[in-house]
């Protein structure tokens, strides 16, 4: 890891306490066998708003701490080793960042303050087919008299249960493909004709489908410039993708230490199964493998921080760096493991899942392997 | 911040009164301390910057080095990019035999050894593996017997890169044969003494970098001998981080002006604004991602062995390199298709020729330097801490 600051080693240190107490993976557990609506406990969440995490982001003026990502990186990585299920990417970086970054002036004090204080829970619904495309919106935004109203379906919303701010991609102009004519709008989630349906997912997180059934909303809450949001959309998912390696680096790097602790404890053969080498080189590769996602999702957070011109670049590799090491390490954590590995009493499959799930949010490996190239050229 | 900029004003101004604006943008195809030997403007240019000791920008001033910070070294590296101007002296001497005689040598063996390495005056090579010792190089052979004032070296050395221009070998020797690791030491030693003999080795890329070394009854003094008698092999050891070291401080390396998006768009072509080979794309873009991750991962474990010094997981960072380059060899030929094969001729170009040696040649780099088996072996055993290797 790089040089952290002080002030980031002491916010690591909290965090990673604060997750062995309170949010390990037994507590994952836990909130996976009571299966609460929302995906996640709200005692876990209202925790992780005390530490004042879900406003890190946003600046003091509207009620956050005002830190910057590579910080965020370092509380998201702790978090991603406890499998700690809740909120906080979607709202505290998705939802936050949305609106920092395309809100009026009105709609940062309306919605910033609430959100650091986990009061308002926000996520950005994007997807409409299995495959993440932000720029194929469909989702219909027909001009009214005083606003616009949304017609159409969204799917795979990230904390799409809890959230009662919605932050939805719609097209206002051109087709199904187009960059150009793609509005954003905040939309509250309780207003009528927005219907949910609970996503049942591996990862037992809270994700949902969501209908959007002539909903009406006012010009007062267009997030951005009408028929010019892709350049927001896609510079608010960047921050979420960037967010979301940093917790799969965590989740990668526990993974990681469980199966290496296994290598130095588990005797076959009278002697540790990490003495022969067809271990532990694939170890070692794991670990190097987990070193190139480290630089790769540090470089994505710090191009955030310096305004980087390169950012879409350095995202989609954090997420495509990211992606192979905890694809690999996740598959190997059962495979080295052995029989255990399979059972549903152990944590291996825990890691699997939300894996594979994160790896499908905000677009996979393949989808950013396709964006990384095209900025090349070819 | 204010000190920083004063320097950088600094070197602005020096680089405008000695830097020939005849070499802007023109390094040299080797260097000095490699093999080269320079004239006119780029001699000149060799001889101002080993005298400002700029060449080796961080070591002390008293050897003759730079004597700057790292910050201070990050912008000269700046400012010397941004004038074209580039550094003509390299090699062994200043990439791993300097850094480890200031980290183990004695006063009078810095002040011997370390200004003509400075200055690029002397071209070193290194004597390590054996035909018997590759990746257990610790079973090494050649023996220097101990005479009192000089010992007698008789033995042979194998893939010594560039032997056959070098003027000084420093390299590891048997003391002791009753003893593997406590038997070794590391002695340096001129080639032009009588006794050594270089033979070039023929590779499957049809090109010789490598040589064979033979010593019959070579006499090298005592004063020769870097370290004590016998703790050679923590000094050899030691060099090799260094080595890898150098590697991840190479993060360009082997990053040709003619690049894979560039042959890709000449010999395959486009379908729309998208490669017309879908596979290759893919492949392209997996290599341009791994380099990319490498150049940061080298950036970042660079930064963090200035604070912490050269750490053994800069094991994987060898590794990784090689298959990066290995991969990106076999990528190239591939995308040149039938024109990729070429061996000699003047039907093909010379990148066409040139890229089919270099493939041939970067099969060696899973080997040398440590093999990529030897080196996962390491970081299981130092990095991971597990057993049995």
């Amino acid at each position: 890891m790089s040089v952290l600051t002080e002030e980031q080693t002491i916010l690591k240190d909290q965090v990673s306490n604060w997750v062995r107490d309170e949010a390990s993976v037994t507590r994952f557990r836990q909130m996976r066998d009571s299966n609460p609506d929302f995906g996640f406990e709200s005692g876990t969440w209202n925790s992780i708003c005390d530490l004042g995490l879900a406003g890190l982001l946003i600046p003091e003026a509207y009620g956050g701490s005002g830190m910057d990502f590579k910080t965020l990186g370092v509380v998201l990585e702790q978090l991603g080793r406890g499998l700690t299920a809740s909120p906080l990417v979607a709202s505290g970086v998705v939802g936050a960042s949305a609106v920092l970054l395309g809100g009026s002036e009105d709609q940062k004090r309306q919605w910033l303050p609430r959100i650091a204080s986990g009061e308002v829970v926000a996520t950005l619904a994007v997807d409409e087919k299995a495959r993440h495309g932000p720029e194929y919106t469909a989702l219909a935004a027909s001009r009214e008299e005083s606003g616009f109203l949304l017609k159409g379906g969204k799917c795979f919303v990230p904390e799409g249960m809890a959230a009662n701010l919605l932050i939805v991609a719609a097209r206002t102009g051109g087709q199904p493909g187009d960059h150009g004519g793609i509005t954003l709008f905040l939309v509250d989630g309780e207003a009528t004709g927005v219907e949910r349906t609970r996503l049942s997912l591996v990862d037992h997180r809270g994700h949902a489908d969501i209908e959007f059934s002539d909903v009406v909303v006012s010009d007062g809450n267009i997030l951005g410039t009408v028929d010019q949001g892709f350049e927001l959309l896609d510079k608010v998912l960047d921050r979420g993708r960037a967010a979301l390696s940093a917790e799969m680096l965590g989740i990668g790097a526990e993974a990681f230490d469980r199966t290496l602790e296994y290598l130095k404890t588990r005797e076959q053969f009278g002697q540790m199964i990490g003495s022969f080498q067809a271990l532990g080189h694939r170890a070692a590769t794991h670990f190097m493998d987990m070193e190139f996602a480290r630089s790769s999702v540090e470089g994505a957070l710090e191009g955030i921080d310096l305004g980087s011109e390169d950012l879409a670049k350095l995202c989609s590799l954090a997420k495509c760096q990211v992606g192979d090491f905890l694809y690999n390490m996740s598959n190997d954590m059962i495979q080295m493991h052995g029989g255990i590995g399979m059972t549903d009493e152990f944590d291996a499959g825990f890691f699997l899942k939300r894996a594979r799930v994160a790896e499908a949010t905000y677009g996979n490996r393949a989808f950013h392997l396709d964006r990384y190239i095209a900025t090349e050229g070819i | 911040m204010s000190d920083l900029s004063a320097f950088r004003a600094e070197v602005r101004t020096w680089l405008q009164e000695n830097f020939p604006p005849s070499l802007q943008n023109k390094p040299p195809s080797n260097q000095a301390g490699r093999g080269a030997k320079f004239e006119g403007d780029m001699e000149t240019w060799r001889l101002r910057l080993g005298e400002k000791g700029w060449s080796t920008p961080t070591w002390p001033v008293e050897y003759g080095g730079g004597g700057l910070s790292d910050k201070q070294a990050k912008v000269l590296r700046e400012e010397m990019r941004a004038a074209g101007a580039f550094n003509p002296i390299g090699g062994f001497g200043t990439a791993m035999f300097g850094p480890t005689l200031l980290d183990v040598a004695t006063e009078e063996q810095k002040k011997r050894y370390l200004p003509p390495i400075i200055r690029g005056d002397v071209h070193w090579c290194q004597g390590y593996s054996e035909p018997g010792a590759g990746s257990d190089l610790a079973s090494l052979q050649s023996f220097a017997e101990d005479r009192g004032d000089y010992f007698v070296i008789n033995g042979s050395k194998i893939w010594t890169s560039g032997a056959k221009e070098a003027d000084w070998m420093y390299g590891i020797f048997r003391t002791d044969k009753s003893k593997k690791y406590e038997g070794i030491s590391f002695i340096c030693l001129d080639m032009k003494s009588e006794g050594v003999e270089v033979k070039p080795i023929m590779l499957i890329s049809g090109q010789s970098p490598f040589n064979e070394v033979f010593f019959t009854d070579v006499v090298v003094p005592k004063e020769n001998l870097i370290g004590e008698k016998n703790k050679g092999w923590a000094i050899g050891k030691h060099l090799l981080l260094h080595e890898r070291q150098g590697i991840a401080g190479s993060g360009a390396m082997g990053a040709t002006a003619y690049g894979l998006v560039e042959a890709a768009r000449d010999y395959i072509g486009m379908n729309g604004d998208r490669l017309a080979d879908g596979a290759l794309r893919e492949r392209i873009a997996r290599q341009k991602m791994m380099a990319h991750a490498f150049s940061q991962t080298a950036r970042r474990f660079t930064s963090e062995a200035a604070v912490h010094g050269p750490s053994p997981a800069i094991g994987i960072l060898k590794v990784a390199w090689a298959k990066m380059n290995q991969d990106r060899e076999e990528l190239m030929i591939e995308i040149m298709g039938s024109r990729g094969l070429a061996w000699k001729g003047e039907e093909f170009n010379d990148e066409e020729l040139g890229h089919v040696r270099s493939w041939l040649r970067s099969k060696a780099n899973s080997i040398e330097g440590g093999s990529n088996e030897v080196n996962l072996n390491l970081v299981a055993k130092r990095v991971l801490g597990l057993k049995g290797y």
